[in-house]
């Protein structure tokens, strides 16, 4: 895209020799070897999770800090914003197959497997033959009964509170663009409690979930599909208001400017990406 | 030139910087190991990347001589079947992720900041990341060997249920492909933008070495189906530990839907490992044939026609796990259509040759044993496509041999002529042209003497992955362990050289000693300064090697 624009710094950012990466190496490190060894039941798995964690948290404040340091000198020219501008883009497009892995499981499941294994046919009869095909209560002989989540109660609210965050987020958006930092702040903090509401409305819904409806992960295709899906997004929301916040306190301490945002606009998309991944979420998982 | 070398001047480049503020890397530059763990430079890392491969390929390799130690004879001698299908397993997964694509990734680090006119990469410190991810995994692999029950041993495919009863040798093999999923990811995402954002003036899309355009093309690959694989081993790890039921028939999952999200990361992965050995064998041909690369245009769109078909073959893996008639042959025929744009790369290869004015230095050897031995597994790969043939020979040595025919005299022959290619600039000094020559008469020899028996062992019916075997299948075998230890063994051959290289090899290379390549890299000294393209190049010195390349 450069050439064809003409875009050339005359020195472009390359920064300096960063400790980061391998900061950040050492505790993905640890957390993987951590999380095989807890969920083999050995006693070093929490420790090493923990100093992880503790690593990983670190190292984000470390980067990320150098990182603001650099863009508030004035490093970072226009062919730099237009690399972050392509990254950023790439990034959510990763995203984007990360979640169709686990669509495209749960459109598997519903249109081949579970007819499949419903049908009359020698697998039925093979493997039992009293099941009957039907989702979302598709039961194995091994699952116990559950009740499948209603759309039209929270899942209902907490798609209109994740639209309504949408909508906050670009009015913020237009404050800073406009250069009225009063509506940006109040923009961006309603955001963020939309966003916190969405996430404790989901803590209740899986609480309910998982203590009254007996709709846990072991509930068959529906049980797995439903908390891969919703407890993925739920993640990505979080990493995403943690975003969002760390905006807020930038533009609270004076950051940004009109023509200087790339770091908001990421946060930004990537909010949105989130909002569209929970409409198809809502769509395939809690309605169809 | 003079303007080129002048921007080049490291020395100048540095007080230039300075007027810029603290930020110039020239002045951090480190030294001892935190050069190396810290590095920001795409050189640094790009040596890096490419000692990691070839650690993990001769890993690998060992690995690949402990199986065909064992299959030289009918019966057990060496290793406990378990222990043998850790070694299957575990050689594909080092071989595939652990030497082929760091070392792919390595040369577009070393090379496309070259060849584009770049001063680095796009992400300098990511990029730093993107490496230093891989030997963690690496060592959750080794560390995967020596837990209860062993490393995982149901094949580099991880297909439950077999990956689903394993011990903790299969969590860590899990998060190792996490892990590499990431640094791949980053990585890729790192070659995207580079080679979309960083291009020097005058140099647009349709006027790129055709590297560039192969490396681009597979990182955007690589972003698309890294992530679908994270996706499946997780949901692994959830049936493993968490109780769900993706891959289990008992709660309405079902084992072929690991198949179908794997092997849609799996085919693609195929092309990511050939598609940046058609680019380097792309800039060789034309190099030593003192002639443009015939088509270029047609070379490009046949590079997004592979991609893009890529994503709608994945099922040709899965022909005998039972699938609709009607799916069958659609995934047939559109795996046989893959042969067209291929095809046309190999015509294109040879239409470059043509009545070119060729001289055969090793990088050459290995381009045009390239194209020999790829066609062959091009070919192979095409009677695998016929489903019905498919169903006699999935999971025999007939697939064995086809997909080591397209990597490793595919894959790793076009490594090898990167390397012979490039080493003058990233020496300084020649390579020993007779070693060269040596090393590629050895490993294409041995290479055949190993794999091309495996043809016929497939044709009569001998499975894979297994430690033993019916006695009639025993003369074929016993050759082709002959020929795995003398191919392995001619790679010391290859490290040698490369380390004799290092040290002055036989003698100071020129900026360019190669009469026919014209591409941007040529332009700066041998060896490369630490520092290229800090200010894009002058539009003549880009101008002036485009034309040569009638672009």
């Amino acid at each position: 895209m450069n050439v064809e624009n003409g875009v050339h710094d005359p020195h472009y950012f390359v920064p300096a020799p960063s400790r980061w990466p391998i900061v950040g190496s050492s505790g993905l490190f640890c957390l993987a070897l951590g999380a095989a060894f807890a969920m083999n039941s050995v006693s070093a798995g929490k420790w090493l999770l923990l100093a992880g964690a503790a690593i990983i948290i670190w190292m984000l404040f470390g980067w990320f800090g150098d990182v603001i340091r650099e863009s508030t000198h004035g490093q970072y020219g226009k062919q730099v914003d237009y690399s972050f501008r392509w990254g950023m883009s790439w990034f959510i497009f990763s995203e984007v197959m990360f979640f169709g892995a686990f669509f495209g499981a749960l459109f598997y499941m519903r249109v081949i497997t579970v007819p499949e294994l419903g049908f009359d046919s020698t697998t039925h009869d093979l493997l039992w033959s009293g099941f009957k095909e039907a989702w979302p209560v598709a039961t194995g002989p091994k699952v116990d009964a559950y009740h499948a989540m209603a759309p039209w109660g929270l899942p209902a609210i907490n798609t209109a509170l994740l639209l309504t965050s949408g909508v906050t987020l670009t009015w913020a958006h237009w404050g800073l663009v406009e250069n009225q930092r009063g509506h940006l702040k109040i923009g961006l903090a309603l955001t963020l409690l939309l966003g916190a509401t969405f996430l404790g409305l989901q803590a209740y819904e899986y609480h309910h979930a998982w203590t009254e409806m007996q709709l846990t992960l072991a509930s068959g295709a529906y049980g797995a599909t439903f908390y891969m899906l919703t407890g993925f997004h739920g993640m990505h929301v979080l990493v995403g208001a943690i975003m969002l916040a760390t905006m807020l306190g930038r533009v609270l301490r004076g950051h940004f400017d009109k023509e200087h945002h790339f770091a908001f606009e990421a946060a930004a998309w990537y909010w949105h990406f989130v909002d569209v991944v929970w409409l198809i979420l809502f769509v395939f998982v809690y309605c169809i | 030139m003079t303007a080129a070398t002048e921007t080049l001047n490291p020395i100048q480049g540095g007080h230039a910087d300075e007027a810029h503020g603290h930020d110039d890397h020239g002045h951090h530059a480190s030294t001892g190991w935190r050069r190396w763990v810290y590095a920001t430079n795409h050189k640094d890392i790009g040596t890096l990347y490419l000692w990691f491969a070839f650690t993990m390929f001769i890993v690998g390799g060992l690995m690949a001589l402990g199986i065909r130690a064992e299959l030289f004879t009918p019966g057990l001698q060496f290793w406990q079947p378990e222990f043998f299908n850790q070694l299957t397993t575990l050689h594909g997964i080092i071989m595939v992720f652990g030497a082929i694509m760091p070392a792919f990734t390595g040369l577009a680090n070393w090379m496309l900041p070259l060849m584009l006119g770049a001063p680095d990469m796009a992400f300098a410190r990511m990029n730093n990341w993107s490496f230093w991810l891989l030997p963690p995994s690496a060592l959750l692999l080794v560390i995967s060997l020596f837990v209860p029950g062993g490393a995982a041993a149901g094949g580099w495919t991880l297909y439950p249920p077999l990956s689903l009863q394993f011990g903790m040798g299969m969590d860590l093999a899990i998060f190792s492909v996490h892990l590499l999923g990431l640094s791949s990811i980053m990585g890729s995402i790192n070659i995207v933008v580079t080679v979309l954002n960083m291009r020097a003036p005058g140099m647009t899309l349709m006027r790129m070495p055709m590297f560039a355009w192969t490396s681009l093309v597979t990182a955007y690959l690589l972003i698309a189906v890294a992530p679908v694989l994270a996706g499946a081993v997780t949901m692994l790890l959830t049936d493993r530990h968490f109780g769900t039921h993706f891959f289990k028939a008992v709660g309405g999952g079902d084992p072929v839907l690991f198949q179908h999200i794997f092997w849609f990361f799996g085919h693609p992965e195929v092309y990511i490992m050939a598609l940046p050995a058609f680019g380097i064998v792309s800039q060789i041909i034309p190099a030593f044939a003192r002639k443009p690369l015939f088509g270029y245009h047609s070379m490009v769109y046949a590079t997004a026609s592979i991609a893009i078909l890529s994503f709608m073959v994945w099922a040709h893996h899965m022909f005998s796990v039972g699938m609709p008639a009607t799916a069958q042959l659609f995934f047939m025929f559109m795996t046989m259509l893959i042969a067209v744009p291929t095809g046309v790369k190999v015509f294109n290869w040879i239409a470059t040759m043509w009545q070119g004015s060729m001289s055969f230095e090793t990088p050459m050897l290995f381009a045009v044993g390239f194209v020999c031995l790829f066609t062959v597994g091009g070919f192979s790969g095409l009677v695998l496509s016929i489903a019905p043939v498919d169903t006699q020979m999935h999971d025999t040595y007939y697939v064995v041999a086809h997909f080591h025919y397209v990597l490793v005299a595919g894959a790793l022959f076009s490594l090898f002529g990167a390397v012979y290619y490039w080493l003058p600039k990233w020496t300084g000094y020649m390579y020993s042209e007779r070693m060269g020559k040596f090393h590629f008469w050895w490993s294409m020899i041995w290479f055949n003497v190993t794999f091309f028996p495996m043809h016929f062992l497939g044709l009569a019916g001998m499975p894979r992955r297994i430690p033993d075997y019916p006695l009639q299948f025993t003369d074929f075998n016993t050759l082709a362990s002959v020929g795995a230890f003398c191919f392995g063994l001619g790679q010391l051959i290859f490290l040698y050289n490369v380390i004799h290289t290092i040290r002055g090899g036989v003698g100071k290379a020129p900026a360019n000693p190669w009469e026919g390549s014209h591409t941007l890299e040529w332009e700066v000294p041998s060896p490369a300064p630490h520092h290229t393209w800090e200010t894009p190049p002058a539009r003549e010195v880009v101008e002036k090697g485009l034309k040569e390349q009638l672009l």
